[in-house]
Protein backbone atom coordinates (compact mmCIF):
# COMPACT_ATOMS: atom_id res chain seq x y z
CA UNK A 1 0.00 0.00 0.00
CA UNK A 2 1.66 3.26 -1.04
CA UNK A 3 1.30 6.23 1.25
CA UNK A 4 -0.07 8.48 -1.05
CA UNK A 5 -2.43 7.11 -3.97
CA UNK A 6 -3.98 8.91 -6.42
CA UNK A 7 -6.45 6.67 -8.43
CA UNK A 8 -8.12 7.76 -11.39
CA UNK A 9 -7.79 11.34 -10.06
CA UNK A 10 -9.68 13.99 -12.01
CA UNK A 11 -9.88 17.25 -12.34
CA UNK A 12 -11.86 19.78 -14.13
CA UNK A 13 -12.98 23.33 -14.19
CA UNK A 14 -15.58 25.58 -15.55
CA UNK A 15 -14.73 27.65 -18.44
CA UNK A 16 -16.19 31.48 -18.64
CA UNK A 17 -18.66 29.83 -21.50
CA UNK A 18 -19.67 27.48 -19.14
CA UNK A 19 -18.33 24.17 -20.63
CA UNK A 20 -16.22 21.99 -18.77
CA UNK A 21 -12.63 21.17 -19.26
CA UNK A 22 -10.28 18.81 -17.79
CA UNK A 23 -6.72 20.32 -16.01
CA UNK A 24 -5.88 16.97 -15.59
CA UNK A 25 -7.45 13.44 -15.72
CA UNK A 26 -7.18 9.67 -14.72
CA UNK A 27 -4.53 10.25 -13.30
CA UNK A 28 -3.66 7.06 -11.26
CA UNK A 29 -0.10 6.52 -9.52
CA UNK A 30 1.17 5.46 -5.94
CA UNK A 31 4.13 7.51 -3.38
CA UNK A 32 5.79 5.69 -1.17
CA UNK A 33 6.58 7.51 2.56
CA UNK A 34 10.36 9.43 1.70
CA UNK A 35 10.37 9.18 -1.69
CA UNK A 36 11.45 12.16 -3.65
CA UNK A 37 9.19 12.63 -6.85
CA UNK A 38 9.59 15.12 -9.52
CA UNK A 39 6.46 16.14 -11.81
CA UNK A 40 7.40 17.16 -14.89
CA UNK A 41 5.76 18.32 -17.66
CA UNK A 42 5.16 21.26 -20.12
CA UNK A 43 3.35 24.65 -19.27
CA UNK A 44 -0.43 23.88 -18.55
CA UNK A 45 -0.36 20.46 -18.40
CA UNK A 46 -1.97 20.65 -14.78
CA UNK A 47 1.02 20.22 -13.23
CA UNK A 48 0.00 22.94 -9.73
CA UNK A 49 -4.06 21.61 -10.39
CA UNK A 50 -2.27 18.07 -9.42
CA UNK A 51 -0.01 19.18 -6.80
CA UNK A 52 -3.17 21.39 -5.26
CA UNK A 53 -5.30 18.31 -5.23
CA UNK A 54 -2.83 16.29 -3.76
CA UNK A 55 -2.40 18.85 -0.89
CA UNK A 56 -6.02 19.95 -0.37
CA UNK A 57 -5.87 22.92 -1.65
CA UNK A 58 -8.58 22.55 -4.26
CA UNK A 59 -10.00 18.89 -4.37
CA UNK A 60 -10.47 16.40 -7.80
CA UNK A 61 -13.64 16.32 -9.05
CA UNK A 62 -13.71 12.98 -9.42
CA UNK A 63 -11.23 9.84 -8.44
CA UNK A 64 -9.30 9.75 -5.07
CA UNK A 65 -6.84 10.79 -3.66
CA UNK A 66 -5.41 9.53 -0.42
CA UNK A 67 -2.47 9.60 1.89
CA UNK A 68 -1.74 7.45 4.79
CA UNK A 69 -5.34 5.55 3.75
CA UNK A 70 -7.25 8.87 4.13
CA UNK A 71 -9.19 10.52 1.65
CA UNK A 72 -7.70 14.31 1.31
CA UNK A 73 -9.86 16.54 2.31
CA UNK A 74 -8.55 20.05 3.31
CA UNK A 75 -4.57 21.25 3.41
CA UNK A 76 -2.80 20.56 7.07
CA UNK A 77 -0.06 21.32 8.82
CA UNK A 78 1.60 17.24 8.02
CA UNK A 79 1.93 18.45 4.88
CA UNK A 80 3.23 22.12 3.66
CA UNK A 81 3.20 23.53 0.38
CA UNK A 82 6.57 25.68 -0.91
CA UNK A 83 5.56 28.04 -3.58
CA UNK A 84 7.12 29.58 -6.34
CA UNK A 85 6.97 32.99 -5.35
CA UNK A 86 7.90 32.07 -1.50
CA UNK A 87 4.49 32.71 0.32
CA UNK A 88 6.34 35.00 3.09
CA UNK A 89 4.19 37.54 5.32
CA UNK A 90 6.17 40.59 4.29
CA UNK A 91 5.17 42.25 7.99
CA UNK A 92 6.50 39.29 9.92
CA UNK A 93 10.63 39.24 10.28
CA UNK A 94 12.55 36.16 9.18
CA UNK A 95 12.42 34.56 12.53
CA UNK A 96 8.54 35.07 13.23
CA UNK A 97 7.93 33.89 9.89
CA UNK A 98 9.65 30.39 10.47
CA UNK A 99 7.57 30.74 14.13
CA UNK A 100 4.09 30.88 11.91
CA UNK A 101 3.41 27.17 11.89
CA UNK A 102 4.68 26.50 15.26
CA UNK A 103 1.78 28.99 17.00
CA UNK A 104 -0.55 26.90 16.03
CA UNK A 105 1.04 24.22 18.83
CA UNK A 106 0.57 24.36 21.89
CA UNK A 107 4.33 24.54 22.68
CA UNK A 108 5.87 27.19 25.15
CA UNK A 109 6.70 30.37 23.28
CA UNK A 110 10.96 30.01 24.21
CA UNK A 111 10.48 26.69 22.89
CA UNK A 112 8.80 27.74 19.38
CA UNK A 113 11.96 30.23 19.27
CA UNK A 114 14.38 27.82 19.59
CA UNK A 115 12.80 25.59 16.97
CA UNK A 116 12.25 28.24 14.74
CA UNK A 117 16.15 29.68 15.45
CA UNK A 118 17.52 26.03 14.53
CA UNK A 119 15.56 25.91 10.88
CA UNK A 120 17.08 29.54 10.16
CA UNK A 121 20.07 28.00 11.49
CA UNK A 122 19.59 25.01 9.19
CA UNK A 123 19.20 27.18 5.89
CA UNK A 124 22.37 29.57 6.65
CA UNK A 125 19.96 32.50 7.35
CA UNK A 126 20.91 33.17 11.15
CA UNK A 127 22.30 36.64 10.62
CA UNK A 128 19.31 37.68 8.93
CA UNK A 129 16.73 36.42 11.24
CA UNK A 130 15.31 39.48 12.28
CA UNK A 131 15.20 41.01 8.67
CA UNK A 132 11.90 41.45 6.76
CA UNK A 133 11.35 39.44 3.80
CA UNK A 134 11.93 42.15 1.45
CA UNK A 135 15.54 42.66 2.42
CA UNK A 136 16.17 39.48 1.37
CA UNK A 137 17.03 38.13 -2.06
CA UNK A 138 14.60 35.77 -3.82
CA UNK A 139 16.89 33.20 -3.28
CA UNK A 140 16.96 33.68 1.06
CA UNK A 141 13.34 34.22 0.83
CA UNK A 142 12.97 31.03 -0.91
CA UNK A 143 15.35 29.37 1.91
CA UNK A 144 13.00 31.05 4.93
CA UNK A 145 10.22 29.14 3.40
CA UNK A 146 11.64 26.28 3.13
CA UNK A 147 13.15 26.56 6.89
CA UNK A 148 9.08 27.46 8.04
CA UNK A 149 7.82 24.50 6.31
CA UNK A 150 10.42 22.27 7.79
CA UNK A 151 9.87 23.80 11.51
CA UNK A 152 6.58 22.12 11.56
CA UNK A 153 8.03 18.70 10.91
CA UNK A 154 5.81 17.81 7.89
CA UNK A 155 5.39 14.71 6.78
CA UNK A 156 5.29 15.36 3.08
CA UNK A 157 6.53 18.55 1.08
CA UNK A 158 4.92 19.74 -1.89
CA UNK A 159 6.87 22.41 -4.12
CA UNK A 160 5.52 23.81 -6.92
CA UNK A 161 8.55 24.93 -9.22
CA UNK A 162 10.44 26.55 -6.12
CA UNK A 163 12.99 27.84 -7.74
CA UNK A 164 11.63 28.62 -11.26
CA UNK A 165 12.52 32.14 -10.45
CA UNK A 166 15.89 31.72 -9.06
CA UNK A 167 18.95 32.54 -11.42
CA UNK A 168 20.85 29.01 -12.15
CA UNK A 169 23.58 29.19 -9.72
CA UNK A 170 21.29 30.31 -6.97
CA UNK A 171 19.03 27.41 -8.11
CA UNK A 172 21.63 24.71 -8.02
CA UNK A 173 22.89 25.54 -4.81
CA UNK A 174 19.25 25.07 -3.55
CA UNK A 175 18.74 21.93 -5.29
CA UNK A 176 21.49 20.49 -3.57
CA UNK A 177 20.36 21.86 0.02
CA UNK A 178 16.54 20.05 -0.62
CA UNK A 179 18.50 16.84 -1.45
CA UNK A 180 20.25 17.19 1.40
CA UNK A 181 17.42 18.00 3.74
CA UNK A 182 14.81 16.07 2.40
CA UNK A 183 17.10 12.83 3.37
CA UNK A 184 18.35 14.20 6.61
CA UNK A 185 14.91 15.08 7.80
CA UNK A 186 13.08 11.76 5.83
CA UNK A 187 10.64 13.93 4.12
CA UNK A 188 8.64 12.62 0.98
CA UNK A 189 8.83 15.30 -1.22
CA UNK A 190 6.37 15.79 -4.40
CA UNK A 191 8.12 18.46 -6.66
CA UNK A 192 6.97 20.09 -9.57
CA UNK A 193 9.11 21.42 -12.15
CA UNK A 194 9.34 21.80 -15.77
CA UNK A 195 12.70 21.86 -16.25
CA UNK A 196 14.37 18.31 -17.31
CA UNK A 197 17.51 18.56 -15.81
CA UNK A 198 16.24 19.60 -12.47
CA UNK A 199 14.16 16.65 -12.18
CA UNK A 200 16.77 14.38 -13.24
CA UNK A 201 19.23 15.35 -10.62
CA UNK A 202 16.54 15.56 -7.81
CA UNK A 203 13.93 12.64 -8.20
CA UNK A 204 13.84 8.99 -7.30
CA UNK A 205 11.21 9.00 -9.73
CA UNK A 206 9.87 11.38 -12.26
CA UNK A 207 5.99 11.39 -13.23
CA UNK A 208 5.75 12.75 -16.97
CA UNK A 209 2.63 14.49 -18.26
CA UNK A 210 1.43 15.49 -21.22
CA UNK A 211 -0.68 18.09 -21.50
CA UNK A 212 -4.80 18.66 -22.95
CA UNK A 213 -6.02 17.20 -20.65
CA UNK A 214 -3.11 16.45 -18.53
CA UNK A 215 -2.57 12.63 -18.48
CA UNK A 216 0.65 10.48 -16.62
CA UNK A 217 2.37 9.72 -19.82
CA UNK A 218 5.18 7.88 -18.36
CA UNK A 219 6.95 7.41 -15.27
CA UNK A 220 10.74 7.22 -14.80
CA UNK A 221 12.49 5.28 -12.00
CA UNK A 222 15.97 6.91 -11.53
CA UNK A 223 18.08 4.42 -10.56
CA UNK A 224 21.42 6.32 -9.84
CA UNK A 225 21.55 7.02 -6.51
CA UNK A 226 20.62 10.42 -5.05
CA UNK A 227 24.18 10.80 -3.37
CA UNK A 228 26.13 9.99 -6.86
CA UNK A 229 24.85 12.51 -9.24
CA UNK A 230 26.84 14.85 -10.71
CA UNK A 231 25.56 17.20 -12.71
CA UNK A 232 28.65 17.26 -15.40
CA UNK A 233 28.97 13.96 -15.84
CA UNK A 234 28.03 11.55 -18.79
CA UNK A 235 26.03 9.46 -17.36
CA UNK A 236 23.78 12.74 -15.62
CA UNK A 237 23.71 13.69 -20.00
CA UNK A 238 22.45 10.48 -21.26
CA UNK A 239 20.31 10.34 -18.31
CA UNK A 240 19.12 13.77 -19.37
CA UNK A 241 18.46 13.03 -22.85
CA UNK A 242 16.63 10.26 -22.28
CA UNK A 243 14.09 11.92 -20.17
CA UNK A 244 13.80 14.67 -22.52
CA UNK A 245 12.79 12.41 -25.20
CA UNK A 246 9.91 11.05 -23.18
CA UNK A 247 9.32 14.36 -22.34
CA UNK A 248 8.94 15.13 -25.99
CA UNK A 249 7.48 11.59 -26.97
CA UNK A 250 4.03 10.98 -27.61
CA UNK A 251 1.48 9.87 -25.47
CA UNK A 252 0.60 6.32 -25.09
CA UNK A 253 -2.67 4.93 -24.08
CA UNK A 254 -1.17 3.94 -20.79
CA UNK A 255 1.30 5.30 -18.92
CA UNK A 256 4.79 3.21 -19.84
CA UNK A 257 7.54 2.56 -16.76
CA UNK A 258 10.87 2.81 -17.16
CA UNK A 259 13.95 2.20 -15.44
CA UNK A 260 17.17 4.30 -16.32
CA UNK B 1 18.60 67.92 7.96
CA UNK B 2 19.65 69.61 4.73
CA UNK B 3 16.33 68.59 3.10
CA UNK B 4 14.35 70.14 6.53
CA UNK B 5 16.20 73.06 5.92
CA UNK B 6 15.09 73.51 2.47
CA UNK B 7 11.57 72.68 2.82
CA UNK B 8 11.60 75.62 5.93
CA UNK B 9 12.77 78.12 3.41
CA UNK B 10 9.98 76.95 0.98
CA UNK B 11 7.65 77.38 3.42
CA UNK B 12 8.83 80.83 4.46
CA UNK B 13 9.66 82.18 1.00
CA UNK B 14 5.69 80.88 -0.25
CA UNK B 15 3.84 82.63 3.28
CA UNK B 16 5.96 85.85 2.93
CA UNK B 17 4.60 85.92 -0.46
CA UNK B 18 1.28 85.38 -0.12
CA UNK B 19 1.28 88.24 2.75
CA UNK B 20 2.91 90.54 0.93
CA UNK B 21 0.44 90.36 -2.07
CA UNK B 22 -2.27 90.56 0.36
CA UNK B 23 -0.62 93.85 2.07
CA UNK B 24 0.14 95.10 -1.80
CA UNK B 25 -3.62 94.70 -2.86
CA UNK B 26 -4.99 95.61 0.14
CA UNK B 27 -2.34 99.33 0.29
CA UNK B 28 -3.68 99.97 -3.46
CA UNK B 29 -7.24 98.65 -3.75
CA UNK B 30 -8.40 100.85 -0.79
CA UNK B 31 -11.12 98.82 0.00
CA UNK B 32 -13.15 99.14 3.19
CA UNK B 33 -11.23 97.43 6.42
CA UNK B 34 -14.57 95.67 7.42
CA UNK B 35 -14.82 94.17 4.08
CA UNK B 36 -11.02 93.08 3.53
CA UNK B 37 -9.26 93.63 6.92
CA UNK B 38 -4.92 93.88 6.65
CA UNK B 39 -2.41 91.39 7.38
CA UNK B 40 -1.78 93.43 10.35
CA UNK B 41 -5.35 93.49 11.66
CA UNK B 42 -5.75 90.02 11.17
CA UNK B 43 -2.52 89.57 12.63
CA UNK B 44 -3.24 91.63 15.69
CA UNK B 45 -7.20 89.81 16.35
CA UNK B 46 -5.73 86.88 16.47
CA UNK B 47 -3.07 87.60 19.00
CA UNK B 48 -6.11 89.33 20.92
CA UNK B 49 -8.04 86.26 20.60
CA UNK B 50 -5.32 83.90 21.78
CA UNK B 51 -4.61 86.79 24.91
CA UNK B 52 -8.60 86.74 26.15
CA UNK B 53 -8.80 82.98 25.28
CA UNK B 54 -11.56 83.21 22.90
CA UNK B 55 -9.52 81.27 20.05
CA UNK B 56 -7.66 78.63 22.74
CA UNK B 57 -11.08 77.62 23.81
CA UNK B 58 -12.44 76.63 20.88
CA UNK B 59 -9.76 75.43 19.53
CA UNK B 60 -9.79 73.03 22.12
CA UNK B 61 -13.44 72.37 21.84
CA UNK B 62 -13.79 71.95 17.98
CA UNK B 63 -10.03 69.48 18.49
CA UNK B 64 -11.91 67.46 21.01
CA UNK B 65 -15.08 67.11 18.35
CA UNK B 66 -13.01 66.19 15.74
CA UNK B 67 -11.26 63.51 18.25
CA UNK B 68 -14.48 61.71 18.90
CA UNK B 69 -15.82 62.15 15.92
CA UNK B 70 -12.75 61.11 13.55
CA UNK B 71 -11.77 58.17 16.10
CA UNK B 72 -15.31 56.73 16.37
CA UNK B 73 -15.90 57.05 12.43
CA UNK B 74 -12.51 55.28 12.12
CA UNK B 75 -12.56 52.26 14.52
CA UNK B 76 -15.95 51.63 13.47
CA UNK B 77 -15.33 52.02 9.67
CA UNK B 78 -12.01 49.46 9.89
CA UNK B 79 -14.40 46.65 11.58
CA UNK B 80 -17.41 46.81 9.43
CA UNK B 81 -14.73 47.05 6.07
CA UNK B 82 -12.89 44.05 7.37
CA UNK B 83 -15.99 42.38 8.05
CA UNK B 84 -17.24 43.17 4.76
CA UNK B 85 -13.98 43.03 2.82
CA UNK B 86 -14.33 39.40 3.91
CA UNK B 87 -17.89 39.07 2.64
CA UNK B 88 -18.05 39.42 -0.51
CA UNK B 89 -21.49 38.40 -0.56
CA UNK B 90 -22.80 40.28 1.80
CA UNK B 91 -20.52 43.45 0.51
CA UNK B 92 -22.34 43.22 -2.78
CA UNK B 93 -25.87 44.26 -1.10
CA UNK B 94 -24.23 46.92 0.76
CA UNK B 95 -22.22 48.15 -2.14
CA UNK B 96 -25.39 49.68 -3.66
CA UNK B 97 -26.18 51.98 -0.61
CA UNK B 98 -22.52 52.99 0.16
CA UNK B 99 -22.45 53.97 -2.90
CA UNK B 100 -25.47 56.49 -3.03
CA UNK B 101 -24.43 57.43 0.31
CA UNK B 102 -21.25 58.66 -0.16
CA UNK B 103 -21.85 61.21 -2.65
CA UNK B 104 -24.24 63.17 -0.20
CA UNK B 105 -22.09 65.94 1.41
CA UNK B 106 -22.72 65.53 5.33
CA UNK B 107 -23.54 68.89 5.25
CA UNK B 108 -26.98 68.18 3.77
CA UNK B 109 -27.70 66.03 6.64
CA UNK B 110 -27.22 68.97 9.09
CA UNK B 111 -31.20 69.69 9.10
CA UNK B 112 -31.93 65.99 10.39
CA UNK B 113 -28.76 65.99 12.62
CA UNK B 114 -29.71 69.06 14.65
CA UNK B 115 -33.24 68.16 14.78
CA UNK B 116 -32.39 64.04 15.62
CA UNK B 117 -29.18 64.58 17.61
CA UNK B 118 -30.51 68.20 19.32
CA UNK B 119 -27.74 71.44 19.54
CA UNK B 120 -24.40 71.37 21.33
CA UNK B 121 -21.53 69.13 20.79
CA UNK B 122 -22.94 65.99 18.85
CA UNK B 123 -24.09 67.25 15.38
CA UNK B 124 -20.23 68.60 14.48
CA UNK B 125 -19.28 64.77 15.62
CA UNK B 126 -21.82 63.73 13.66
CA UNK B 127 -20.77 65.68 10.25
CA UNK B 128 -17.08 64.51 11.13
CA UNK B 129 -18.23 61.18 11.72
CA UNK B 130 -19.73 61.09 7.97
CA UNK B 131 -17.34 62.59 6.54
CA UNK B 132 -14.36 60.08 7.59
CA UNK B 133 -16.61 56.96 7.65
CA UNK B 134 -17.35 56.27 4.12
CA UNK B 135 -13.76 56.91 3.10
CA UNK B 136 -12.25 54.67 5.15
CA UNK B 137 -15.22 51.62 4.91
CA UNK B 138 -14.11 51.46 1.43
CA UNK B 139 -10.64 51.80 1.55
CA UNK B 140 -10.85 49.00 4.21
CA UNK B 141 -13.06 46.86 1.96
CA UNK B 142 -11.15 47.55 -0.88
CA UNK B 143 -7.65 46.89 1.46
CA UNK B 144 -8.38 43.30 1.92
CA UNK B 145 -10.48 42.38 -1.14
CA UNK B 146 -6.83 43.05 -2.11
CA UNK B 147 -5.22 41.22 -0.44
CA UNK B 148 -2.83 38.26 -1.96
CA UNK B 149 -4.23 35.02 -1.71
CA UNK B 150 -1.25 33.57 -1.56
CA UNK B 151 -1.21 35.07 2.49
CA UNK B 152 -4.79 33.25 2.76
CA UNK B 153 -3.66 29.64 1.53
CA UNK B 154 0.04 29.84 3.53
CA UNK B 155 -1.98 30.28 6.89
CA UNK B 156 -4.65 27.57 5.86
CA UNK B 157 -2.11 24.90 5.02
CA UNK B 158 -0.24 26.23 8.49
CA UNK B 159 -3.86 25.44 10.37
CA UNK B 160 -4.21 29.28 11.53
CA UNK B 161 -8.28 29.78 11.48
CA UNK B 162 -10.38 32.66 12.42
CA UNK B 163 -10.50 34.63 14.46
CA UNK B 164 -6.88 34.36 15.21
CA UNK B 165 -6.73 34.93 10.73
CA UNK B 166 -7.94 38.00 11.38
CA UNK B 167 -5.36 39.71 13.19
CA UNK B 168 -2.68 37.56 12.12
CA UNK B 169 -3.00 38.03 8.19
CA UNK B 170 -5.99 40.22 7.62
CA UNK B 171 -5.68 43.44 9.44
CA UNK B 172 -1.53 43.65 8.65
CA UNK B 173 -2.24 42.36 5.04
CA UNK B 174 -4.35 45.05 4.74
CA UNK B 175 -2.36 47.52 6.75
CA UNK B 176 -1.04 49.62 4.83
CA UNK B 177 -3.95 50.22 2.46
CA UNK B 178 -6.43 51.10 5.33
CA UNK B 179 -3.50 53.37 7.35
CA UNK B 180 -3.51 55.73 3.81
CA UNK B 181 -7.39 55.56 3.61
CA UNK B 182 -7.05 56.94 7.45
CA UNK B 183 -4.97 59.09 6.59
CA UNK B 184 -6.79 60.97 3.61
CA UNK B 185 -10.03 61.05 5.74
CA UNK B 186 -8.58 63.52 8.12
CA UNK B 187 -8.33 65.77 6.03
CA UNK B 188 -12.04 65.20 4.47
CA UNK B 189 -13.26 65.05 7.73
CA UNK B 190 -11.20 68.45 8.97
CA UNK B 191 -13.20 70.26 5.88
CA UNK B 192 -16.55 69.45 7.28
CA UNK B 193 -15.71 70.38 11.05
CA UNK B 194 -16.11 74.20 10.31
CA UNK B 195 -18.96 73.51 8.36
CA UNK B 196 -20.68 71.55 11.06
CA UNK B 197 -20.10 73.58 13.83
CA UNK B 198 -22.05 76.13 12.33
CA UNK B 199 -25.29 74.53 13.45
CA UNK B 200 -26.63 74.03 16.62
CA UNK B 201 -23.73 75.04 18.43
CA UNK B 202 -22.43 77.92 20.24
CA UNK B 203 -18.70 77.39 20.47
CA UNK B 204 -16.17 76.38 18.77
CA UNK B 205 -13.65 77.11 15.39
CA UNK B 206 -17.16 77.18 13.05
CA UNK B 207 -19.41 78.78 15.20
CA UNK B 208 -16.62 81.60 15.55
CA UNK B 209 -16.42 81.94 11.59
CA UNK B 210 -20.33 82.63 12.18
CA UNK B 211 -20.06 84.64 15.36
CA UNK B 212 -17.75 86.71 13.93
CA UNK B 213 -19.64 87.53 10.55
CA UNK B 214 -22.66 88.77 12.72
CA UNK B 215 -20.45 91.21 14.85
CA UNK B 216 -18.69 92.63 11.89
CA UNK B 217 -15.50 91.26 12.95
CA UNK B 218 -13.67 90.62 9.69
CA UNK B 219 -9.89 90.26 11.35
CA UNK B 220 -11.11 87.80 13.69
CA UNK B 221 -12.77 86.07 10.92
CA UNK B 222 -9.98 85.93 8.96
CA UNK B 223 -7.96 85.16 11.80
CA UNK B 224 -10.08 81.91 12.65
CA UNK B 225 -9.58 81.14 9.05
CA UNK B 226 -5.72 81.01 9.25
CA UNK B 227 -6.32 78.94 12.40
CA UNK B 228 -8.24 76.24 10.71
CA UNK B 229 -6.16 76.17 7.40
CA UNK B 230 -2.75 76.01 10.29
CA UNK B 231 -4.50 73.36 12.20
CA UNK B 232 -5.41 71.01 9.42
CA UNK B 233 -2.08 71.44 8.24
CA UNK B 234 -0.89 70.10 11.78
CA UNK B 235 -2.89 67.19 12.24
CA UNK B 236 -2.18 66.45 8.50
CA UNK B 237 1.80 66.04 9.39
CA UNK B 238 0.89 64.51 12.33
CA UNK B 239 -0.75 61.96 10.96
CA UNK B 240 1.82 61.31 8.08
CA UNK B 241 4.40 60.90 10.55
CA UNK B 242 2.25 58.27 12.45
CA UNK B 243 1.35 56.72 9.34
CA UNK B 244 5.13 56.71 7.77
CA UNK B 245 6.28 55.30 11.88
CA UNK B 246 3.91 52.52 11.54
CA UNK B 247 4.55 51.58 8.24
CA UNK B 248 7.93 50.74 9.00
CA UNK B 249 6.83 48.97 12.30
CA UNK B 250 5.06 47.18 9.88
CA UNK B 251 7.74 46.14 7.58
CA UNK B 252 8.43 49.00 5.65
CA UNK B 253 6.91 49.32 2.08
CA UNK B 254 8.76 51.83 0.64
CA UNK B 255 12.18 52.34 0.90
N1 LIG C 1 -8.77 27.73 -10.67
C1 LIG C 1 -8.81 27.44 -11.99
N2 LIG C 1 -9.92 27.71 -12.72
C2 LIG C 1 -9.98 27.40 -14.04
N3 LIG C 1 -8.98 26.86 -14.72
C3 LIG C 1 -7.84 26.58 -14.06
C4 LIG C 1 -7.70 26.85 -12.67
N4 LIG C 1 -6.46 26.46 -12.29
C5 LIG C 1 -5.86 25.96 -13.39
N5 LIG C 1 -6.70 26.03 -14.44
C6 LIG C 1 -6.39 25.55 -15.80
O1 LIG C 1 -5.91 24.24 -15.72
C7 LIG C 1 -4.86 24.04 -16.63
C8 LIG C 1 -3.67 23.51 -15.92
O2 LIG C 1 -3.17 24.54 -15.10
P1 LIG C 1 -1.92 24.36 -14.14
O3 LIG C 1 -1.72 25.66 -13.46
O4 LIG C 1 -2.11 23.18 -13.29
O5 LIG C 1 -0.76 24.10 -15.18
P2 LIG C 1 0.80 23.93 -14.90
O6 LIG C 1 1.20 22.65 -15.50
O7 LIG C 1 1.07 24.14 -13.47
O8 LIG C 1 1.41 25.08 -15.76
P3 LIG C 1 2.69 26.01 -15.43
O9 LIG C 1 3.90 25.20 -15.73
O10 LIG C 1 2.55 27.13 -16.37
O11 LIG C 1 2.60 26.41 -14.00
C9 LIG C 1 -4.60 25.36 -17.32
O12 LIG C 1 -5.19 25.32 -18.60
C10 LIG C 1 -5.29 26.35 -16.44
O13 LIG C 1 -5.82 27.41 -17.22
MG1 LIG D 1 2.07 25.63 -12.33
Amino acid sequence: MNYIELSHATKTFKKADGTRFAAFEDVSFGIERGEFVCVLGPSGCGKSALLNAIAGFSLVTSGSVKIGGEEVKEPSPKRVMIFQNYGLLPWRTVLKNVELGLEERKIPKEERRAIAEKYVEIVGLSAFKDERPRRLSGGMQQRVSIARALAVDPEVVFMDEPFAALDAITRMKLQDDVLKLSREEKKTVVFVTHDVGEAVYLADRILILSPNPGRLKSVVNVTIGREFRDRSSADFFQLQKQVFELFEGKATENPVEYYI
Amino acid sequence: MKKFNKTLRNVVVSFATLILVWQLVYSCCHYSPALFPSPASAGSALVETFQNGVMTRNIATSLARFAVGYVAAVVLAVALGLVLGLTPRVFQFVNPIVQLLRPISPMAWAPFIVLWFGIGDVPAIVVVFIAAFFPVLLSTVAAVVNIDPIYFRVSRNFGVRQPKLLWKVVLPAAFPQIANGIHLALGTAWVFLAAGEMNGVQSGLGYMIVDARNTFRTDVLLATIVVIGVLGLALDGAIRLAERIALKGWGGVEE
